[in-house]
């Protein structure tokens, strides 16, 4: 159980962190000592968390985050308020924590394991498990600069992997290694969870909170904003990162995307109900509507549709060749175009579109609006999306739900 | 649930302990840090742990050279190189301890910032880490011991005894200056010529005895004085100098509660101020 009553941290800015002795010596006589300018990190958070709950932490950088984290770890001591935790507690703010280059992986894994808080009797017994973890058997006795980095954070994730304790303290240390190795830890880290440890874990992969934490609270400039349930909280938080990206309208013309022939007003990712929608539901169908003046009258304006994954990948791009503008041209006026993305079939994740408007006969481009609005794919894991009673890490670009025949 | 560990999180300063019981229960720690400090010392070297021979072995040779036929010092009928072998013995002990405590925070900036753990375990590691050395620069003594014929006698028994002072010696100015240099880096330029001084100031290659009587006590006040002297009469054999010691060793407790209560006052912020 974690409880945390008014926790504050205030950092003093500038010179204090960095003052030389000739400062310190003259600030004794000066007593100029109070007017340097302070930053409050952590503002009155107080929470409680029960024991074997799995709670994500999230928020934008300078949130707060890593230094609550700090504070529980007992790295740095709050300025206000008070926090207890019951039970042995293990953090891991970064994997690897001491390793020294010189040490082979044999005497590295038992520096780092003293480190994290195993005892020595607890490092012998788990040793194999710890080696056939990492996959790095035939260079135990190699000093670990000779190391590949892949080798190296295997090496750290799989000792801090082995860290058995009753409260468990997470900064972001799962992005590591190859994907089949992320696959692995993910994995590892879920069952922690689902051991009936108590889990504290931090990260800026929505997904990773969705599928790890029942519960995750939302830290804003040192605040909690929200402190709900896993999917409630990410939607939130989700929906005011995107207040630019699921709706996105063009109210100044000199810098909206068009030309003399068209023009766009407005793009919106939209639900069913046409309500626009940061984090549609990855079963629900998801609509984005585009908004465009003509302007000439003449030519045959065709709306299309660009959607890319959080890599940059193109996922599909999408034509409005069936509504019945594709060899008529569009009046003078305003256009309302919707394309519908069927349920269940883009993966979970962040997706963003760029709209355009082109005439291919001959072809031309009359706007291309870039990365104009962004909506989440969240799964709720009730088990009737494509991820069925799976719920681990699951890649892919779409996901879709196929019929399977068997004979 | 055993309810067992119930940390408890509180603002800076509410807490002024030693500590010694939490040392103790990560005293595994403790020994794999020191453990990693004796390994990495002398890797990458040529010649590896020669150096812990050699260390000793140039500087009583260097001090032969230039104190036994230049500047003479009345030894008391000790051989010039054995003379200044033993004080160089806990000199050198002491000199290596603290340049690598005092520099031990600022070489392991990621274990402070990324771990909670006692942290005086880092001095102190790097101070156990120095009497590998020890060990060597105790083997040259012997072996110089034998090559005079330096028999020794009953009071040799007490060579632990100073050991261990020159060992709290070297960890509470070691641990006194690894959390002043967390805050001011100034510390690390200073301590190479402080100790040059501290050795000059310390009877390392001349006698306590070169001191006249009236300010030998004063002379004491540098703890290394009483430790260095109580040190040689045990190894020879010679009657000890009871109130130099005395004052040598009352001095070393004064240092390491200051030493302690600078670095409680000052570990809360290391992490936010390295």
């Amino acid at each position: 159980m974690i409880e945390a009553r008014g926790l504050t941290k205030i950092y003093r800015l500038g010179a204090s962190n960095s003052r030389s002795l000739r400062d310190a010596v003259t600030s004794i006589f000066t007593r100029k000592n109070s007017s340097r300018e302070t930053l409050t990190a952590l503002d009155d958070v107080s929470f409680t968390i029960k024991e074997g709950e799995s709670v994500g932490i999230i928020g934008r950088n300078g949130a707060g985050k890593s230094t609550l984290l700090k504070i529980l770890s007992r790295i740095t001591p709050p300025t206000r308020g008070t926090a207890s935790i019951a039970g042995r507690v293990g953090s891991l703010l970064e994997v690897g924590t001491g390793f020294h280059n010189e040490l082979t992986g044999r005497e590295n894994i038992y520096l780092n394991g003293a480190i994290l808080g195993m005892r020595r009797h607890e490092i012998d017994a788990r040793f194999d498990e710890i080696v056939a973890f990492s996959e790095l058997e035939k260079f135990l006795d190699t000093p670990v600069k000779h190391y590949s980095s892949g080798m190296y954070m295997r090496l750290a994730f799989s000792v801090a992997a082995h860290l058995e304790p009753e409260v468990l303290i997470v900064d972001e240390v799962l992005a590591v290694g190859d994907l089949a190795f992320q696959k692995k830890s993910l994995g590892k880290m879920k069952d922690l969870g689902e051991s009936g440890r108590t889990v504290l874990f931090v990260s800026h992969d929505m997904n990773s909170i969705s599928r790890l934490c029942t519960r995750a609270i939302w830290l804003r400039d040192g605040k909690i904003a929200v402190d709900s349930s896993a999917v409630e909280t990410v939607a939130a938080y989700l929906h005011e990162q995107t207040l630019t990206g699921a709706e996105h309208i063009w109210d100044e013309v000199r810098s909206t995307p068009g030309n003399d022939v068209a023009r766009i007003v407005s793009l919106r990712v939209v639900n069913k109900e046409g309500e626009t929608t940061p984090s549609p539901d990855i079963r629900e169908s998801i609509g984005v509507e585009m908004v465009f003046d003509a302007l000439a009258g003449d030519k045959v304006l065709i709306p299309n549709l660009h959607f890319f994954d959080e890599r940059g990948a193109c996922i599909f791009i999408s034509h409005d060749w069936n509504s019945g503008w594709r060899e008529s041209p569009r009046p003078a006026g305003r256009h309302k175009a919707t394309a519908w993305i069927p349920g269940n079939f883009l993966a979970e994740g962040t997706i963003s579109v760029t709209a355009a408007v082109s005439t291919y006969k001959p072809l031309m481009v009359h706007f291309i609006a870039t990365d104009a609005v962004s909506f989440t794919v969240v799964d709720t894991l009730e088990g009737d999306s494509a991820r069925g009673d799976y719920a681990g890490l699951l890649p892919g670009i779409v996901r879709p739900m196929l019929e399977w025949t068997n004979e | 649930m055993a309810a067992t560990d119930i940390t408890q999180i509180t603002p800076a300063g509410s807490r002024l302990r030693l500590g010694a019981a939490e040392i103790w229960r990560q005293r595994e720690l403790l020994y794999f840090l020191t453990l990693r400090d004796v390994k990495i010392r002398y890797k990458q070297t040529l010649i590896g742990i020669a150096w812990a021979v050699l260390q000793p072995v140039l500087t009583t040779v260097i001090f032969t050279a230039i104190f036994s036929g230049w500047a003479r010092f009345d030894t008391n009928d000790i051989a010039y190189p054995l003379f200044a072998m033993t004080g160089l013995t806990l000199w050198l002990f002491v000199q290596n301890a603290v340049s690598m405590a005092s520099n031990s925070f600022v070489n392991n900036t990621n274990l402070v910032t990324k771990v909670y753990f006692p942290r005086l375990i880092v001095p102190l590691a790097a101070t156990l880490a120095a009497l590998f050395d020890l060990v060597f620069s105790i083997a040259v003594l012997a072996v110089l011991m034998v090559y005079y014929r330096a028999v020794p006698s009953a009071e040799i028994l007490l060579v632990p005894v100073f050991m261990v002072l020159a060992f709290m010696l070297a960890a509470a100015v070691g641990t006194l200056l690894s959390a002043l240099n967390v805050r001011f880096r100034d510390v690390k330029f200073a301590v190479p010529f402080f100790l040059q001084v501290w050795m000059i100031a310390s009877p390392v290659f001349y006698p306590a005895s070169m001191i006249s009587e009236k300010w030998r006590l004063v002379f004491a006040i540098n703890p290394m004085t009483g430790i260095l002297e109580g040190f040689r009469s045990a190894v020879f054999g010679k009657p000890f100098d009871w109130p130099l010691i005395g004052v040598s060793t009352a001095s070393l407790l004064v240092i390491a509660a200051v030493s302690l209560v600078v670095f409680r006052s000052m570990e809360d912020d290391f992490a936010d101020v390295i």
